[in-house]
């Protein structure tokens, strides 16, 4: 048994996980975009960083690809990492605002505004659908090509590949061009419009369950309006 | 030639090779350096004019690596006389050797001149810029022909090695690494000793060692110099290092834009192997140990171990997380130890001098040498060997020779790409790990660029930045996006379009792209923007507030102006001038058309009466 300290909560694990294991077990939330519990971890995309040690050494690193070790202190929301993840998701956003993926975690983060140019690309370069045809479809039919700011995912030679089955789960788990929000149409690139949604019903409903997705769809169909400020 | 079987062999062929008779000798220096400045066709003219008067017999032509002093190549060292002749042409060459080989008179116009006392030098090691140094490791490169292990023998060559086998344990070995505080040349500067004895440690029946050759950094030759210069005592480094880590299998990543290297290093592990140093039972002992070559194709991130791991196996060169560490799981995910061409190279002589002596030069924490390569603005181009300590001001001055043209210093850009720029009012800084670190920059590997009053910063940054942006793996969103978009703010600068809250947001990026990264590329590639903000904001502000560069280079922000006072109209501007922005009548002021200049300069360096300014 490994023992290490999460949030300042003691706990334990088996050796071989990760620390997004062990937190997740825990059910301490770490946002993630290019993991997937199917798929083996690849720490593209940073978001699920964390900070590990303490004083002059404390660093930070990616939770889903760094092992838990014996003693090892982890804030996973410290104020280091919370301003990287938000840097993080500008840098995502000015990649792609048109993903309902990126613009989520955008508004859990409570991030406004994209200072850089945005660009609308196709593709966020998180990997997922390399691993999934690899690891899952055992096709191996596209890959990364290029290094730096010219990497791109393709089939080699970018020709039509021969032992891709057009099975599509490359599309299937793509967190860029899945279908964009449903809601009204976004003004800027940042639609926002998630986070600007009331919270979860359970404080004014009691114990009402409720299981909508998106959260706050009731509010809408009822036409309620309610200002969390006014509570 | 005979495999040595005992160390008693080596001893005999070691004595057998100094007693050989001193012949007058010619030292011509051809390392990629010098082939780029004619060493080559020397040497060819040597060949021929030593054919011609027949004097094969009597006289050798020692061809080595780079000494160093790349500034003055091609030059050729006579020995035994001991005479140094700088900048030697093919045409010089019959001169050279009726006057001075044979009638032993020297040539007064090919001797170096002391560019602060004008007085004329005869012997290479009373040039300034060798004296002041210490070449532990380099000046072997001035005696031995790298394409011949005779040479190398001839300088007690793999006697270390023969001491650790018949002498030491393996843990004897890296105690006396450890003991002589050698640490990591290739950057990080982590301590050798103690990175061998975690591999030695680690569990596992196969063990790999690895050389870095893979030197990348713009402006760096260091290791090139070694592989060209001394091949052996790397390959004498990694058997040491082999027989006290406990591996028998090792690699030498070498990138393959060295060809001449790649080649010395090939024909040098050929011979090593033909002595029975490579192989099966080195030297009679039960220790089994050999070196395979693999070039890299050209990608800077696989400097990085983990993606020189990975490229190694045949995969994509890109870093992965550690830990697991090398040491525990590296190459097929057995435990491997991997140096820099410089650690390894310091190895056998730590072993022969003794950690003690090593270890006396200096700082508390950085030991030993380092050698530098000296680049840029400056007048002692080369490569050069200090005991860390020195300070930065030494080098630039006293074996640097100063800047260039009277003009003055700026900044020096140390550790390469992932460097940074530190200012003129940070000369004193010494040359050694931490403080390099607290300066804001890093040791790196050794390249030192040094930058005159005539550069700018901003422009420096994004140069550097577009290296990277281009040689970042592309992995981590961090490093890939955030190169990209540094380079694209500094760009704008550059271009006059900055904003004021650009800065702001420059800064924030690039804490974040240090901070998140995951390898050394990533987390230092903000480096070259973090330091100059630091010490240059000014400069970014000058760019962005008043739209001007202070330096003149970012050509969006310059413009070519002719004083009417000055200008007499002799038309050599306008004649010059291939864009004809340039128009006035014979003898009358001319003027420039602003739009249709495009800032070549080219009008600037033509007129003869100063009459064109730079704004």
């Amino acid at each position: 048994m490994i023992e290490l300290r999460i949030d300042g909560l003691d706990v334990q694990t088996e050796k071989g996980s990760s620390i997004l294991d062990v937190a997740r077990f825990y059910g301490i939330e770490i946002p993630t975009l290019c993991h997937h519990d199917g798929l083996s971890p690849y720490g593209a995309c940073r978001l699920c960083i964390v900070e590990i040690g303490e004083g002059d050494k404390a660093k930070l690193v990616s939770s889903c690809t760094y092992p838990a070790e014996q003693g090892l202190v982890v804030r996973t929301n410290s104020r280091r990492v919370v301003q990287a993840r938000k840097m993080l998701v500008e840098l995502l956003l000015a990649m792609c605002p048109s993903s309902k993926t990126i613009q989520d975690l955008a508004s859990a983060m409570e991030v406004r505004r994209v200072r850089f140019k945005v660009e609308h690309n196709d593709c966020i370069l998180c990997g997922l659908c390399v691993r999934m045809c690899a690891e899952q479809m055992d096709a191996q039919a596209i890959d990364f090509v290029n290094r730096g700011k010219d990497r791109k995912i393709t089939t080699p030679f970018d020709a039509k590949s021969d032992v891709c089955r057009t099975c599509g789960a490359c599309m299937y788990i793509c967190p860029a061009c899945e279908l964009r929000c449903q809601g009204p149409d976004a003004p800027g690139d940042v639609c926002g419009g998630c986070a600007n949604v009331l919270p979860v019903c359970l404080e004014d409903e009691d114990d009402k369950m409720c299981f909508l997705d998106p959260c706050g769809w009731c509010y809408k169909e009822l036409g309620r309006t309610k200002n969390r400020e006014k509570k | 030639m005979n495999k040595l079987k005992t160390p008693s062999d080596l001893e005999d062929i070691i004595q057998a090779i100094s007693k050989k008779s001193n012949k007058q000798c010619i030292v011509l220096a051809i390392g990629t350096c010098g082939i780029a400045r004619g060493a080559d066709k020397v040497a060819n003219a040597l060949k021929k004019e030593l054919k011609q008067q027949d004097l094969e017999s009597k006289v050798d032509l020692k061809i080595t690596g780079c000494h160093g002093f790349c500034e003055i190549e091609p030059y050729l060292n006579i020995l035994p006389e001991e005479i140094f002749y700088i900048k030697v042409q093919p045409d010089d060459v019959k001169e050279i050797i009726s006057k001075t080989v044979v009638g032993k008179k020297t040539i007064e116009r090919l001797l170096y001149i002391d560019p602060h006392t004008k007085k004329k030098i005869i012997k290479e090691k009373d040039i300034p810029f060798y004296k002041k140094q210490t070449r532990n490791i380099l000046a072997y490169n001035a005696l031995i022909d790298p394409q011949n292990i005779e040479d190398y023998f001839g300088i007690n060559g793999y006697s270390s090695l023969s001491k650790v086998l018949t002498l030491m344990t393996p843990e004897e070995v890296i105690e006396e690494v450890k003991q002589s505080g050698l640490r990591g040349r290739g950057g990080a500067g982590f301590p050798t000793g103690f990175k061998w004895n975690f591999c030695r440690k680690a569990k596992g029946n196969k063990k790999y060692i690895v050389c870095n050759a893979d030197e990348g950094d713009p402006g760096a030759y260091m290791d090139r110099g070694l592989l060209e210069g001394n091949p052996h005592s790397i390959i004498e480094g990694m058997i040491i290092g082999a027989y006290a880590i406990g591996a028998n299998e090792g690699f030498i990543y070498i990138r393959d834009e060295y060809p001449i290297a790649v080649s010395t290093i090939e024909n040098a592990i050929k011979q090593a192997r033909q002595y029975g140093l490579l192989g099966k039972n080195i030297l009679g002992f039960n220790f089994d140990f050999d070196i395979t070559i693999v070039r890299g194709a050209g990608a800077f991130v696989c400097g990085e171990e983990t993606a020189l791991i990975s490229s190694i196996e045949g995969k994509k060169g890109e870093p992965r997380q550690r830990p697991p560490f090398p040491a525990q799981k590296g190459l097929w995910r057995k435990p491997t130890n991997i140096n820099n061409v410089e650690t390894w190279a310091n190895i056998p002589i730590i072993i022969s001098k003794g950690a003690m002596w090593y270890a006396k030069i200096g700082t508390e924490k950085s030991k030993g040498t380092k050698i530098f390569s000296l680049v840029g603005k400056i007048n002692n181009t080369g490569l050069v060997e200090v005991p860390m300590g020195l300070t930065l001001k030494d080098l630039v001055y006293e074996i640097g020779g100063g800047i260039p043209k009277g003009k003055s210093f700026k900044a020096v850009q140390t550790g390469g790409p992932s460097g940074g720029c530190i200012p003129e009012y940070l000369l004193d800084t010494p040359i050694d790990y931490e403080k390099l670190k607290e300066a804001g920059s890093i040791m790196g590997s050794g390249g030192m660029v040094i930058m005159d009053e005539n550069t700018c910063m901003v422009d420096v940054a994004r140069y550097f930045l577009e290296f990277l942006q281009d040689e970042s793996c592309g992995k981590c969103l961090s490093c890939r996006e955030g190169t990209k978009r540094m380079t694209e703010i500094v760009t704008n600068i550059t271009k006059g379009h900055g904003k004021k809250e650009d800065l702001e947001l420059l800064e924030e990026l690039a804490t974040v792209v240090k901070d998140t990264s995951m390898c050394g590329l990533g987390q230092t590639a903000a480096n070259p923007v973090l330091s100059t903000l630091r010490y240059f904001r000014e400069e970014y502000e000058d760019h962005i507030l008043n739209g001007k560069c202070p330096a003149g280079v970012c050509s969006a922000l310059v413009q070519y102006l002719i004083i009417s006072e000055k200008c007499v109209g002799c038309e050599l501007c306008k004649k010059a001038c291939a864009q004809q922005a340039i128009s006035g009548e014979k003898k009358k002021p001319h003027v420039i058309d602003q739009n249709k200049c495009i800032k070549c300069g080219i009008c600037l360096e033509t007129c003869k009466v100063n009459a064109i300014e730079k704004r």
